[in-house]
């Protein structure tokens, strides 16, 4: 594959020879006394033994937690005792997934490390997502948390009211995703909800903020999700199951003169993310969206291309979602049905979609998946998710 | 429509006493531009000094053009609801004691969207004036009121978590025996108080107006002296519990400055009054008061404080007075902090001459007593802080904001 252009003409280099390999979930739970630090340190120690690595060998490191305290990533390191020679530090929430995997791949292009291990795990302490909600931003602070304190639920109650209002999308289409994706749970050991859910109890559930009722609100848990981004060479001489890194997109408040939320910053960067990837909408085999609220999710089916901005609902008329369905979706069974474990939830699709792709999955597998699209988004800032990303990850041939 | 307000009943004892909590009311820095225009109740935003963007919310750098000069100024509160939601389930134990309650998303004309409470008559999609408010714990908030004003809209239970509305509330006003403490009674009457305590030191000894007040419907004459512990203390036993607004009417008005005196026995009296007077009665009143700011609809909800204007800057005319007028806007401000917890708003009205006898050798322009008690009726039931009442007052005020060092030439003559 030649030199890309991004829209403004500039090349941009595939990620050739870079992998993804050693996905690792350490199993959630609702609320944990024990810390951040512990449930990153039980991902890394799990992504050691998987990728047959000492922890002295972790020379790239990309952290993502919301509850690590006053400890950066740089503290991180002593409290792990690991020595990087390459570090970041993500705290990006739902997209930091894809953003740290995409700073990796190019860590580990250009020979700046060679096992950049991308973590994030998070606690929850019983009253510690209260506390995370009041002093979330200084927007948050300063404009939202007084406002009823609903936290995300309300937020998102308006941006989903808004848009059912324009586009026509009901509460019944809504309910078909939250129960396909509690229908691919029920396979998923870990997964905090494993009861079967019908439209029936999904329509009749209590209210939460209208137009959101219990199961569209994912339940924030503890837990923590890594991956290893390496050469390809490298991770065959580890004899690693490894899929390859096609393309990915990033995007941070993108159309702020919308006066509600009505798309994300997927829809400026989809053409250079197909493009880049070669492939198009059609060939992708399984997604994994950014399910906080199921109103998100119809959103990147809109801005991903996979339909036009405003035919979300006929989408999903269309599909089943379920893992052995059609246009498998959300695999695992999402955050909506495994939880919501801090920033560890922007990487549960990466790691879901690594195992699909490399025949290893924990759950039911999609037949004969080779290509997956993964996206993240994130951080509500003030009245709308500020950031948006998406990766396009391949079975290595 | 709003539900009008029903005269609450004799409260039953044995009930729980809803507790005082307030919405978390931590702000930045730069949001207190919010807090200084709500305390006085006006709507302002940030606008930009160079390139005029209207935005929220606020912040430290232009979102157009990364000015750093962004006051805030007055702008069209007029706007579109453009999307509403009912919480129903709350992280903070205010709003679990008060949900559902209603947040949504307004574009004003003036270009933001921004979040806010909404009053009962508005409706998704509907046009919307936005207003900007102290919430119970003195934090301000956006609140969108309907485009017209509707039938009993006050009543709103929302809305009246951001006013002091005397209606069906008690007060007490602290001096009966002068103008403005009569005119307060009847202005506090006609503003719907289902109690008027007007207190009266020795109420034996007869005084001007007297039986005029006694006239006056719901109001009930009390025993009390603020320069006597005593007094107060036993007015607070006897009342106390059932006092909601309390509005410190005692004053010791005399002109001169603090050279020409002789002694301090004047001195000592204005502070007597004034100062320690405030004291006395916060003291009696206050921590009942701190104890009652959520209980229902006549809940306590504010103390209010008349001050000179020359609180805020001497007036070497009435030098002495100011000096006194000025310890008490200081005590003031500590009981302010001190009742905020039991979302009990302090309210400081400061007042330029009256026109009463004190004031005799003073020109025009001066405030009637009826126009101070309207005015401060007016800033309880918009829930204000601070109140500027009479040309004088608002003028003081205007010249301290541009340079106190010429208003105090200016004051000196």
């Amino acid at each position: 594959m030649g030199a890309l252009k991004d829209p403004q003409g500039n090349a941009r280099l595939p990620y050739d020879n870079v992998v993804v390999c050693a996905p690792v979930t350490v199993p959630y739970v609702r609320y944990s006394t024990d810390t951040a630090h512990w449930w990153i340190g039980r991902a890394l120690h799990q992504l050691t033994k998987t990728a047959g690595i000492a922890p002295k060998d972790i020379d790239g490191l990309v952290l993502s937690s919301f509850t690590t305290g006053a400890d950066s990533a740089v503290g991180m390191t002593q409290h792990l005792g690991l020595s990087p020679r390459w570090l970041d530090h993500v705290p990006m929430g739902g997209v930091s997934g894809v953003v740290g995997l995409r700073r990796a791949a190019r860590a580990v292009q250009n020979g700046d490390a060679q096992f950049v291990t991308v973590v994030a795990g998070d606690t929850n302490h019983v009253d510690s997502f209260r506390k995370t909600l009041s002093s979330f931003s200084r927007f948050a602070q300063d404009a939202v948390y007084p406002y009823g304190s609903g936290g995300a639920n309300a937020s998102f109650a308006l941006i989903t009211k808004n848009y059912m209002n324009k586009y026509g999308v009901t509460r019944e289409d809504f309910g078909k995703i939250c129960v396909a994706q509690r229908d691919n749970a029920l396979s998923i050991p870990f997964a905090m909800m494993k009861k079967k859910l019908t439209l029936d109890a999904y329509m009749k559930a209590r209210p939460i903020s209208d137009p959101l009722h219990l199961f569209d609100c994912v339940m924030p848990c503890a837990g923590a999700e890594a991956f290893l981004v390496c050469r390809e060479d490298v991770a065959k001489s580890l004899r690693l199951p490894a899929v390859k890194l096609l393309s990915t997109i990033e995007r941070h408040n993108a159309f702020a003169d919308d006066p509600i939320q009505v798309r994300g910053g997927w829809a400026v960067d989809v053409d250079d993310l197909w493009q880049m990837a070669g492939v198009k909408p059609d060939d992708v085999d399984l997604l994994q969206t950014y399910d906080d609220y199921p109103v998100i999710i119809t959103m990147q089916f809109e801005d991903l291309g996979f339909c036009n901005k405003g035919e979300g609902k006929d989408f999903i008329r269309q599909h089943t979602f379920t893992t052995d369905g059609t246009f498998p979706h959300n695999t695992s069974g999402g955050q909506l049905s495994t939880g919501q474990a801090g920033a560890a939830g922007g990487h549960l699709g990466i790691t879901e979609a690594m195992r699909q792709l490399t025949d290893q999955p924990i759950g039911k597998p999609v037949k004969d998946a080779k290509i997956a699209v993964v996206s993240g988004f994130g951080m509500i800032n003030y009245d709308r998710g500020l950031s948006s990303g998406a990766a396009v990850l391949a079975r290595a041939s | 429509m709003t539900e009008p307000l029903k005269r609450p009943r004799r409260k039953d004892p044995l009930k729980r006493t809803q507790q005082p909590l307030y919405p978390q009311s931590i702000r930045s820095r730069t949001a207190h531009g919010l807090t200084k225009a709500a305390a006085a109740g006006r709507f302002e935003l940030q606008t930009c000094d160079d390139c005029s963007t209207v935005f929220y919310p606020p912040r430290d750098a232009c979102p157009t053009c990364l000015s750093e000069r962004l006051p805030f100024k007055t702008v069209d509160n007029r706007g579109t609801l453009l999307a509403e939601t009912t919480i129903r389930t709350s992280t903070d134990p205010y709003f679990r004691e008060r949900t559902p309650w209603r947040v949504g998303l307004t574009k004003l004309d003036a270009g933001p969207v921004i979040l806010s409470h909404i009053h009962g008559d508005v409706l998704e999609g509907q046009r919307v004036r936005l207003d900007l408010k102290l919430d119970k714990g003195g934090a301000p908030v956006m609140i969108a009121l309907p485009e017209k004003d509707t039938p009993n809209m006050a009543d709103d239970p929302h809305l009246r978590e951001m006013t002091c509305d005397p209606k069906f509330r008690r007060v007490l006003i602290t001096d009966g025996r002068t103008p403005v403490g009569q005119a307060m009674a009847r202005a506090f009457s006609d503003a719907g108080c289902n109690i008027v305590f007007v207190g009266i030191a020795d109420p034996w000894k007869p005084f001007p107006g007297q039986d005029e007040l006694r006239k006056i419907e719901r109001v009930e004459i009390v025993p009390l002296d603020v320069t006597d512990s005593e007094s107060v203390t036993e007015q607070a036993e006897q009342n106390g519990g059932r006092i909601d607004i309390v509005v410190n009417t005692a004053e010791h008005i005399r002109a001169g400055g603090i050279m020409q005196r002789h002694g301090v026995t004047v001195a000592r009296e204005e502070m007597d009054v004034r100062y320690l007077g405030l004291m006395r009665l916060a003291q009696a009143f206050g921590p009942a008061m701190r104890g009652r700011g959520a209980d229902g609809v006549n809940s306590a909800t504010a103390f209010v404080n008349l001050l000179s204007v020359h609180a805020l800057m001497n007036w070497p005319q009435y030098g002495a007075y100011s000096a006194a007028e000025a310890a008490s806007l200081s005590a003031a401000q500590c009981l302010r902090a001190e009742l905020r917890s039991g979302g009990v708003r302090v309210m400081n009205v400061f007042f330029g001459p009256l026109d009463t006898e004190w004031f005799q050798i003073v020109p025009p322009p001066k405030v009637t007593p009826a126009a101070l008690a309207k005015a401060v009726v007016q800033a309880l039931q918009r829930g204000l802080e601070d109140v500027f009442v009479g040309d004088i007052a608002e003028d003081v005020r205007a010249r301290l904001a541009a340079n106190p060092k010429a208003l105090e030439r200016e004051l000196a003559g």
